[in-house]
């Protein structure tokens, strides 16, 4: 069954939204989980996004995703009212909800968007919430204004200083960790790069650090083991295992290093992607405020 | 043997049959026909089917080679029944039809098992021809004379006629070949079968796994097409235990049985060092990269990378490993490794698969192990540090147990490493199924009926056996089928008496 896309919207040059026709996973999604989708059946590729939210009533998903590839790319392109030919999930354990107590949730880009409904889901279950949230520039700072809503406190930084305070998320992470008493744990989603320096942070204050993995992979099911990470020195499977882990205990240096495993490729399909793009004219859309919405929102 | 010296010998032969002089002696003297078979030099390069299948008058002598022994010992090394020697008979007659009728009482998927079943181990390891040259290579093809009646019956595929509407609902979970088995099985009974599947495309193992060389997908996909002309229902992208799980299927959605083909689905990896480097692949990963998302078509069209491999190492002694093997081959690789702790007695590959892997120059290194992996300052395998190995006693398989030689490391530099070690078993199913019973293994624990421990639930292939073969799936889809069709007939019955 096809994924006819409900509603979209362009946040940023690069980062788009859209809610997708996928009855059965609104309703069975989690905190935490995330499909697999190609865009048509024989030659797509398959990638992993989260579920940034769902409306089971409504039958949708959310998803947001960021252009870096052939995949991300066609998927921008995508208009209202067309189709996504796949759509698998939920796959990946749900987050582990409870009442911990204090929790700090620092998102990064669009690392933002599959953290949201974890925060939701935490302070649903009772936990104080500090939220530190971080882009590159004030452009690609994304759900501001849901965070707002639903933290007891919200720290807003940007690399260039554009908007909020101009840090990286790890040196507010940092004084929060230095706070008495100190948070109960921290949950971090974002690049890699960034969930390796903010697990550095809280680890030298012994706080549990939960991070949400996005790797590559082809199934989602356990099946091809493209995704492992070295987690305490053993080999885990992020689809089946996570994609949340105690972060303290990933090896994010062998993990960056299999996220660039085909980099050159990848780079070779999206430069054929954007040539054959420019000759059939799709390129008149790329606007960075071009905006699709469907009439009934 | 060229065709016309072949056709002249079938004419001899039929007509001393005709006069009743045809004696096992003149059997005997038929030479084996040997499959045609693509070029070995021109395949390297691309990804169609290397074996081409007999000619009608190759079966017909092959067909002829059978002595239709009375104790059938060919029916009791096949695992589901099939009357061979009618069939091959049938085969030597010229009456194909006959032949494919017979095959199809007991296995639905004829032209997937003639290519690959491992006959040598089944029907033809018990083939009087095979004993009496004292070698299993010199037995009747039965394998390939399966796969020539079920090629040529190709056009005229009927769709097996179905009961009609019992209103009890089957759910098929995984489309593999025990699955699609037990798919047809039951509809055919008249229930509303729906079958599941976690990929986009359905087919399990024969879509993902075996390569395209080895069983074209044209052939899994007719499958797939009789199963809908029948009117069961193909979900794709549905994953048991994540979108919906068994007892929602039972309790919610209203299905009265559900039948479990899930495979094996984990793959196992050796524990060594360097294993997570950038260029180590599960077989797995290899081949579904490769054949279901066609990823020897990147850049021309697919979507899917692959590494583009110089030097390669497979590890393991299979049919998985022969794939991946004849696979890096096609992809470009220059030199293909084959590590086996063993050697080339032990291996549990089919020894034609062994033999298309040497004919495409795939080097062999028997008594051979990698005690871990070495990777450059960007974590990409640049060389495995090997052991050699001797054979000890047998061990619970056995086989004789390899035991690592010490001191006897080397390296052999290679850019990628693809592990094929096999199978265990995918724990969602376990996770998310309450009350079903698993072995210390995390196989479904079944009876004779393959029935499972909870109520109208049943399972067979992989995830009962543990990594088998397309046709042990296959027989246990029909017989969890049978017993379901049985179940359900009952309990329509007492519904009606209430």
């Amino acid at each position: 069954m096809p994924h006819r896309i409900v509603s979209k919207k362009q946040i940023s040059e690069n980062v788009f939204t859209a809610e997708i026709e996928a009855p059965l996973i609104a309703q069975a999604g989690k905190p935490g989980q995330f499909v697999i989708i190609s865009i048509s059946s024989d030659y797509s590729e398959r990638i992993p996004l989260t579920i940034a939210g769902a409306d089971p009533q409504k039958g949708t998903i959310r998803l947001i995703w960021q252009r870096v590839g052939k995949t991300t790319a066609e998927l921008s392109d995508l208009k209202v009212g067309e189709k996504i030919a796949n759509v698998v999930g939920p796959l990946g354990k749900p987050t582990h909800i409870e009442n911990f107590g204090t929790c700090v949730c620092v998102g990064g880009g669009i690392g933002n968007a599959p953290l949201l409904p974890i925060v939701k889901a935490l302070e649903k279950a009772g936990n104080k919430i500090i939220s530190i949230i971080g882009a590159r520039t004030k452009e690609l700072l994304i759900l501001e204004e849901e965070f707002a809503k639903i933290s007891d406190e919200l720290i807003v930084t940007t690399d260039d200083g554009s908007y909020g305070r101009k840090a990286l998320v790890t040196e507010p992470l940092k004084e929060v960790c230095q706070r008495s008493p100190k948070p109960n744990l921290v949950f971090v989603i974002g690049p890699a790069i960034m969930m390796k320096f903010c697990c550095e942070v809280t680890k030298k204050f012994n706080i549990p650090t939960q991070v949400s993995l996005n790797t590559i992979m082809v199934d989602g099911t356990g099946m091809c083991g493209g995704c492992r990470i070295e987690f305490d020195g053993q080999p885990k499977f992020v689809c089946v295992d996570g994609p949340d882990f105690e972060g303290h205990k990933v090896n994010f240096d062998l993990m960056i290093k299999r996220l660039n495993a085909y980099k050159d490729q990848e780079q070779r399909a999206y430069e054929d992607y954007q040539k054959h793009r420019c000759k059939i004219g799709l390129d008149k859309t790329r606007n960075p405020k071009h905006e699709i919405r469907n009439k009934s929102e | 043997m060229t065709e016309k010296e072949r056709k002249e010998l079938l004419q001899k032969l039929l007509e001393k049959q005709r006069v009743g002089q045809l004696r096992p002696a003149d059997r005997y003297k038929i030479p084996p026909q040997e499959m045609p078979q693509r070029d070995h030099v021109a395949r390297r390069s691309n990804v169609n089917e290397v074996a081409l299948g007999y000619t009608e008058t190759q079966a017909r002598l092959e067909a002829m080679r059978c002595l239709q022994c009375k104790n059938s010992p060919c029916i009791k090394g096949c695992p589901v029944q099939i009357r061979i020697q009618d069939f091959v008979a049938a085969i030597a007659e010229g009456d194909y039809k006959k032949a494919l009728a017979i095959i199809k009482e007991n296995s639905l998927l004829p032209a997937v098992c003639g290519r690959v079943c491992p006959q040598e181990v089944q029907c033809q390891q018990t083939c009087t021809v095979g004993l009496k040259f004292k070698d299993p290579t010199k037995a009747v093809s039965i394998g390939r004379l399966e796969r020539f009646v079920a090629d040529l019956g190709d056009d005229n595929t009927s769709v097996p006629a179905v009961a009609p509407e019992t209103g009890m609902k089957v759910a098929v979970v995984g489309s593999g070949p025990g699955g699609i088995v037990a798919a047809a099985d039951t509809r055919r009974a008249g229930h509303d079968v729906t079958m599941f599947e976690a990929f986009h495309k359905p087919g399990g193992v024969m879509v993902y796994g075996i390569p395209e060389f080895r069983l074209p997908k044209a052939i899994v996909q007719r499958e797939i097409d009789t199963l809908r002309k029948m009117g069961v229902k193909i979900v794709c992208n549905f994953i048991v235990g994540r979108t919906r799980t068994v007892e929602q299927l039972m309790k919610e959605d209203g299905f009265d049985a559900v039948y479990i083909g899930v495979g094996a689905g984990l793959p196992s990896f050796m524990g060594i060092e360097g294993e997570s480097l950038v260029g180590v692949y599960s077989a797995n990963e290899y081949l579904t990269r490769s054949n279901l998302m066609k990823a020897y078509d990147f850049g021309k069209g697919a979507d899917t990378p692959i590494a583009r491999s110089k030097k390669v190492a497979v590890i393991g002694g299979g049919n998985v490993a022969m794939d991946s093997a004849r696979m890096a081959v096609r992809l470009g690789a220059e030199k293909v490794y084959l590590l086996y702790r063993r050697t080339e007695k032990e291996m549990p590959a089919r020894i034609e698969e062994v033999e298309h892997a040497k004919e495409e120059g795939i080097e062999f290194h028997i008594l051979q192990s990698p005690k871990r992996i070495i990777g450059d300052e960007n974590s990409r395998v640049t060389a495995i540090e090997c052991l050699k190995y001797r054979l000890g006693e047998p061990d619970e398989s056995g086989r004789r147990r390899p035991i690592p030689i010490e001191g006897s490391e080397f390296t052999i530099e290679v850019d990628t490493v693809i592990i094929a070690i096999g199978n265990i078993a995918n724990p969602l199913i376990r996770q998310t199924t309450p009350g079903l019973e698993f072995n210390k293994w995390g196989n479904i624990v079944v009876d004779e009926n393959c029935k499972t421990s909870l109520q109208s639930v049943y399972a067979g292939g992989d995830i009962v056996l543990g990594a088998a073969t397309v046709i042990l799936a296959m027989g246990q889809g029909r017989t969890a089928a049978a017993a379901i069709n049985q179940y359900l007939a009952q309990k329509k019955k007492s519904k009606r008496q209430i």
